[in-house]
């Protein structure tokens, strides 16, 4: 069978291998975002007939969408693959980093703590991310292998240079890799592949009825973790959600489309990114998303 | 069509940014939320004019200076063909950046300014796009608004060029009259330069044929992996998993194991997809063979009558990377060629290339960052390579600090010089 993704795909699969072969405690981290869910399926095939020689790992802030929880959970026992759970709930109660407060508080930022923790405590020395460079400015200039320093720092003027299809993992006992096989892949041809292998995804991704309010322009939805804000009206309304992350920070967007065909109809003529539609993380500063990655954030 | 990966390389005043800008603002692939945030930070930074630069120039410091540091790789499609862009600094200080991304497209831009012609930064652009044997070059000649469109300014480029890029090994060079600002001949044809008759930048990148310059001849198959599944249902199966760096393999072909030289036949090929029959340069798959040899990471499979060279003794083109610490002819670096690891010392620099105007500079005893040499150098196994020129994969390799870990140096194999 011959993909129109082909090139991608031996691309990705190439990096995986080459991060089994090379490291010796490789971990995936696994969301149930559809990203991740790309980067497993790829990662099983890369091994077939073999299972999958390494772990995943879903840092947990609490405060997940629930539909999501229940996918994670159901796709890794499909897979036959191990579930760490870095947990930031557990972050706080050790006292590590204090949970946010007030009206917008989001734990979002926290997980960087409890990522770093969960790497050192497994000792992983190699950490696939399912993160691609068309998402966001400061991921467009990451390599696919990334350094990190033992604080778990990048230091994004001072890359290793990356040349050909080889990759340095040369590291220190107590730093570690970022590697990123989705580097390439476009938000499109992510939902390509996703039609093309009839990949399962959390249904939050399909249009459904829920209860919304509007914040700075994006529909956040109501959950146990988000109240509507003071004044704001609670609307139900037909949605989607075009990323899946802390449910006190991912927005969701006005949507009909119910199947996949529908929606990679409405990617491919969508006229703002994925991120920009619904993250309230980035939109914190002009270099939001390298800042929190300098201090070890995915 | 196949992607099409392409690298763009000079520096903002060269008008490098407007093109990448108007090349995915054309397309369409700028996005709503993207143009408000630029606009917003122009404004806010008192420019006269939207800042297209700050599309592709994500890093603070690079905001911060106005210059490009790094590669920033961005994403277009239009009906024909998808691209990649991996827009390059020009500033001679991050060569190292630039090479990292020009070292895997399938063509590179180099911007001219129609008004100063072919300058060092030119010449020094098109050196490292020979070196690093990137099939085909675009040498855009913008700005062309600014001297009339005259064609005889365009000629004279062109001519001033040529006489320089004969000395380089260049297979494919197409020269294009534009201006980035005004749009001309950037996505649609120009009205003003009726005397041109070639494409359009757009058009010339949705055609340009790429499926040639792999190498499908010489077959070359590094095993990256071994796929042994410890699992009830496949007691027996032994895969060797990799990407086919050179020539077609097929079920069926006899092929020889390299170092051991035995000889098997495959009987099988698995793909991320499914089984197949044949295996292309670039495709990741897995071999089974038929016999039972012992075979690990590293090896590299070929056809019995076309084997690569195999050597300890290697000569290379050098681009030294490492700001840290310069090259030490006699030190021990760690180098990796296709999937084998091995040590290396460099024995000798037997000249340093001048990267401004191609002389060889002799009595030299080491490289600083960014400096490209002539070298030879000692390996502790043999490696299985062929000519750069030959196949850029099991051509090329990188010397690693021990010490540090820094990627200290690409290089490049070449035949010995006799």
């Amino acid at each position: 069978m011959k993909s129109a993704l082909g090139e991608l795909i031996d691309e990705s699969v190439t990096i995986i291998r080459e991060v089994a072969a090379e490291f010796e405690r490789p971990v995936l981290l696994f969301s149930g975002g559809k990203d991740s869910v790309v980067m497993l399926h790829l990662a099983a095939r890369a091994f077939a007939p073999a299972r999958i020689p390494f772990p995943v790992m879903h840092i947990d802030t609490g405060h997940n969408f629930p539909e999501v929880i229940e996918f994670r959970d159901r796709c890794v026992a499909e897979m036959g693959v191990q579930l760490i759970v870095g947990s930031v709930q557990a972050s706080i109660d050790a006292g590590k980093v204090a949970d946010a407060t007030g009206p917008r508080a989001s734990r979002n930022t926290l997980q960087t703590v409890t990522l770093l923790d969960s790497i050192a405590e497994h000792r992983f020395d190699a950490v696939f991310g399912g993160a691609r460079r068309d998402e966001e400015r400061a991921r467009a200039k990451e390599r696919v292998y990334s350094h990190r320093d033992s604080f778990g720092q990048w230091d994004p003027k001072n890359q290793r240079p990356e040349l050909w299809g080889i990759y340095n993992g040369r590291h220190k006992p107590d730093e570690h890799f970022r590697v990123f096989p989705l580097s390439n892949w476009t938000e499109l041809d992510i939902w390509t592949f996703i039609a093309e292998f009839k990949i399962d995804l959390p249904t939050i991704y399909y249009a459904h009825k829920r209860p919304v309010f509007k914040r700075d322009n994006m529909w956040m939805a109501i959950t146990e973790f988000l109240r509507a804000d003071d004044g704001a009206p609670v609307q139900e309304m037909m949605v989607r959600f075009r990323t899946v992350g802390d449910a006190t920070c991912t927005a969701a967007i006005e949507s009909s489309a119910s199947t996949v065909a529908d929606i990679l109809a409405e990617t491919a003529v969508s006229r703002v990114t994925e991120r920009g539609a619904t993250r309230a993380d980035d939109r914190m500063s002009e270099a939001g998303m390298e800042d929190r990655k300098r201090t070890g954030y995915f | 069509m196949k992607r099409l990966r392409f690298a763009t390389v000079g520096s903002v005043d060269d008008g490098k940014s407007t093109l990448i800008g108007r090349l995915l603002y054309d397309s369409k692939s700028i996005f709503e939320d993207q143009l408000e945030h630029i606009e917003a930070v122009s404004k806010r930074r008192g420019d006269d004019y939207v800042d297209l630069s700050l599309l592709t120039d994500g890093l603070r410091a690079e905001r911060e200076q106005g210059i490009t540091i790094d590669v920033a790789y961005r994403y277009f499609a239009t009906p024909k063909r998808s691209f990649i862009i991996a827009d390059c600094p020009g500033h001679i200080q991050y060569t190292r950046n630039m090479i990292t991304g020009a070292s895997n497209v399938d063509l590179a831009i180099v911007l001219v300014d129609a008004r100063t012609g072919v300058v060092e930064q030119t010449r020094r652009h098109s050196l490292l796009v020979s070196l690093l044997g990137v099939p085909h070059l675009v040498i855009c000649v913008n700005k062309m608004d600014l001297v009339g469109y005259d064609q005889r300014r365009f000629d004279e480029i062109r001519t001033e060029f040529e006489e320089f890029a004969s000395r380089l090994e260049l297979q494919d060079v197409t020269f294009l009259p534009i201006s980035a600002l005004a749009g001309d001949n950037v996505v649609a044809r120009s009205n003003n330069m009726d005397w041109f008759e070639g494409p359009t930048l757009l058009h010339h990148l949705e055609n340009v044929y790429t499926a040639s310059d792999l190498n499908r001849i010489d077959v070359r198959f590094p095993v990256q992996y071994v796929i042994r599944p410890q699992r009830a249902e496949y007691p027996d199966y032994r895969g060797y998993a990799g990407r086919v760096a050179g020539g077609v393999l097929r079920v069926g072909d006899d092929v020889m194991v390299l170092p051991s030289g035995l000889t098997t036949t495959i009987t099988g090929i698995d793909s991320p997809l499914g089984p197949r029959e044949s295996a292309e340069p670039g495709e990741a798959v897995t071999l089974l063979l038929a016999d039972d040899l012992s075979i690990t990471r590293g090896d590299m499979i070929c056809r019995p009558n076309n084997r690569p060279r195999a050597s300890q003794e290697l000569e290379a083109m050098l681009c030294w990377m490492d700001d840290a610490a310069p090259l030490q002819p006699g030190k021990i670096y760690s180098i990796k060629h296709t999937t084998r690891l091995a040590r290396a010392k460099v024995n000798q620099v037997m000249y340093r290339l001048n990267i401004s105007n191609l002389h060889r500079e002799t009595n030299v005893n080491g490289l600083a960052m960014n400096e490209i040499g002539r070298v030879t150098l000692h390996t502790t196994t043999p490696l299985f390579f062929d000519d750069y020129h030959q196949n850029r994969v099991t051509g090329c390799f990188i010397l690693v600090d021990e010490a540090t870990g820094q990627t200290a140096a690409a290089g490049m194999l070449l035949s010995p010089r006799t």
